[in-house]
């Protein structure tokens, strides 16, 4: 198990590389001269060309690739703002936890109050109460954000006057930016339980449970469960991803100083070094967010654990089950 | 109590509602079981036998089977009207059940071991020392070592997971053991060994069984009666000798016939020509009529009487006892 959290942390490379080899070429294929910019219209042109060997934007692109990419390696250090001079990391270390945090929180109350309502909509198929929960489910998934969100602060800041609009340090601050991020992600994992367990609750080994003399609660918890529960966390996993760099317009309405916001400021503001510095950062929690989900897999299910320890066939074994995941959701989304 | 009866099915009726359609999977069933006995409950797929076994353990599906009418009775109480929690205490620990297919009865996620122990820790007061001896003793007992105690599933073969579903279901010495098709999935040679296990289990702790199965051969091998099944009913009942000695039903006849005899030389099986009938649109009289060599016009008109031919032996068609 050891060797093959390891070896997955080993694979990571190879991904991150590649991620900040396209960046960093994309940025630097974009129109304008990041020196130009940096010293702002009315620069003179021998001003530029001295910023420009400053920045080093003189040597060749592999060079300048190389350079950035052994800065970061061994200093964490992804260059200075153009714009405010202020180091990358710095600003990164600054805006980073504001987004983790509400991410994290929004996930969590996704999944607390999604994977309850699946499994008793899966339960109760066709019941009122699943028919119900069902169409809220689908309405939380195509209300977008911003719209619950306004909608809130209409409610609660103006009306109402509990809940402070902006902000994110005290637990009130929080209550409306994470209820109205974490909405889809409820609705997605409540579709995905309750497909999921609709899958599983009628297999031969729910039967011989119930043939077993179990009470039903646990029948469905630590059977069906236990057994349904690798799409979800696929689901999460996904969720969490798309939220880290997705947050952008909930932070904008609450003000929340986040990640997403000074990723969209730094390219409204061409800022190339917060840009690629933002947009490796989101990459590499993608990732880890990923092999987290995967080293769960195993522990959850036995016969993720089994493929990861023959060694040769092990990750095609594994790529192959991901696959089918993959297909069983879009199958399950339809 | 020597020999009395410990399981009695009266007039049992299920349906199954599937697009509005009723399915009539078992139509006025009478059983009979006696301590230590074994039955051989035969008959071909859809003959209704799964579901009377899952109607006794009343673990039907619940929202789309009934069960219309009748009692079971056990140890003289009648199952149906039991309520959920009383009925929990019985399964497993009074009534334990086998299933046809080992690949998919077991769960994935969980070890053998603890299968095994989640049964016994249902219906004993064990400490969790007691439980894995108790456990390990079960895997022992139908031949599995028990250093794999802690393997998934996924680790064994095919007989290998029988054995193990015959452990959970013998782990509380239950009075009545239903085993459903429980060689079917199974190779020939494991057949033979499974069968022959449950059958020395079966003797060493007394329990009475329900052997479900299309297979007459392993009914001749361990059964001491037989019921045959066809569309929900049983057509003919009667002690082992009875049955294979002087079957009286043309379906069962017409089973008989089917098994090939080595001794003869021919190109072709014999078969009982048709289909069982569709189960939604029962022909009218004896449900065999259609298929029947013998039928004749009264055999359309009404369904058929049960008649007793000999004491214990009955058949369920009007030229019993006349041919």
């Amino acid at each position: 198990m050891v060797r093959y959290i390891i070896r997955r942390i080993l694979f990571l490379i190879p991904t991150l590389l590649l991620v900040s080899f396209f960046v960093f070429a994309i940025i630097n294929a974009a129109p304008g001269d990041p020196a130009q910019l940096a010293l702002g219209e009315g620069a003179t042109a021998e001003a530029v060309e001295a910023k420009r060997i400053e920045l080093g934007l003189d040597k060749p692109f592999l060079v300048q690739y190389l350079t950035w990419l052994k800065d970061i390696v061994f200093h964490f250090d992804f260059g200075n703002s153009y714009r405010s001079n202020i180091s990358v990391s710095y600003q990164i270390t600054q805006y980073f936890p504001n987004t983790l945090k509400l991410a994290g929180l929004s996930v969590l109350l996704g999944v607390l109050i999604g994977v309850p309502i699946g499994i008793i909509a899966a339960v109760k198929q066709y019941s009122v109460f699943d028919n119900i929960v069902m169409s809220f489910a689908m309405l939380g998934m195509s209300v977008p954000a911003f719209v619950l969100a306004l909608s809130m602060i209409l409610l609660f800041s103006i009306h109402l006057q509990w809940l402070p609009s902006s902000g994110f340090s005290t637990f009130s601050q929080m209550i409306m930016p994470v209820v109205a991020l974490g909405m889809q992600p409820c609705a997605i994992c409540a579709r995905m339980t309750r497909s999921s367990m609709l899958e599983v609750i009628r297999l031969d080994y729910i039967r011989t449970v119930r043939a077993k003399g179990q009470k039903e609660f646990k029948v469905i918890v630590n059977h069906a469960l236990k057994n349904a529960v690798l799409p979800i966390l696929t689901t999460i996993g996904l969720q969490f991803g798309a939220l880290i760099g997705g947050a952008f317009v909930t932070e904008t309405i609450f003000l929340i100083p986040g990640f997403g916001r000074l990723l969209v400021t730094a390219v409204t503001n061409r800022d190339y070094p917060l840009v690629m510095g933002g947009v490796l950062c989101v990459a590499m929690v993608v990732a880890l967010t990923n092999l987290v989900i995967d080293i769960a897999y195993a522990f959850v299910d036995p016969r993720v654990k089994a493929a990861f320890k023959s060694s040769s066939s092990s990750f095609l074994a594994h790529m192959k089950m991901k696959k089918s995941l993959k297909n069983m959701e879009q199958s399950n989304a339809r | 109590m020597e020999n009395s009866t410990i399981l009695e099915i009266k007039d049992l009726s299920v349906s199954y509602t599937s697009s509005n359609k009723e399915i009539k999977a078992v139509r006025g069933l009478d059983l009979a079981i006696r301590q230590g006995e074994t039955l051989g409950l035969v008959g071909e797929t859809g003959a209704g036998k799964t579901t009377t076994a899952l109607s006794v353990l009343r673990i039907l599906p619940e929202v789309s089977s009934s069960i219309k009418s009748g009692e079971i009775m056990f140890e003289g109480r009648d199952i149906l009207t039991l309520s959920r929690k009383e009925m929990r205490e019985i399964r497993g620990r009074d009534i334990a059940m086998i299933f046809q297919d080992p690949m998919t009865s077991l769960d994935p996620v969980m070890t053998v071991g603890r299968q095994i122990e989640e049964m016994i820790s249902l219906h004993t007061d064990c400490d969790k020392k007691e439980l894995r001896s108790r456990a390990e003793a079960m895997l022992e007992v139908v031949g599995i070592r028990k250093d794999r105690f802690d393997d998934y599933p996924h680790q064994f073969s095919g007989g290998m997971k029988q054995r193990v579903g015959i452990a959970i279901a013998l782990s509380c010495n239950p009075k009545l053991l239903i085993a459903d098709e429980p060689t079917t999935a199974l190779d020939v040679t494991i057949q033979a060994q499974v069968l022959n296990l449950m059958n020395q289990l079966k003797e060493k702790y007394r329990t009475a069984m329900i052997l479900i199965t299309h297979d007459l051969g392993v009914v001749a091998e361990i059964c001491s009666s037989v019921a045959i099944m066809y569309a929900g009913q049983i057509v003919e009942y009667g002690s082992i000798e009875q049955i294979y000695g002087n079957h009286m039903h043309p379906y069962t006849e017409g089973l008989f016939d089917s098994i090939p005899d080595i001794e003869e030389e021919k190109s072709e099986l014999k078969v009982i020509d048709g289909l069982p009938p569709d189960p939604s649109a029962l022909p009218a009289g004896c449900s065999f009529s259609p298929r029947c060599p013998y039928a004749t016009d009264r055999c359309g008109e009404s369904c058929p009487d049960d008649v007793q031919v000999e004491p214990g032996h009955i058949v369920k068609c009007i030229l019993a006892g006349k041919k």
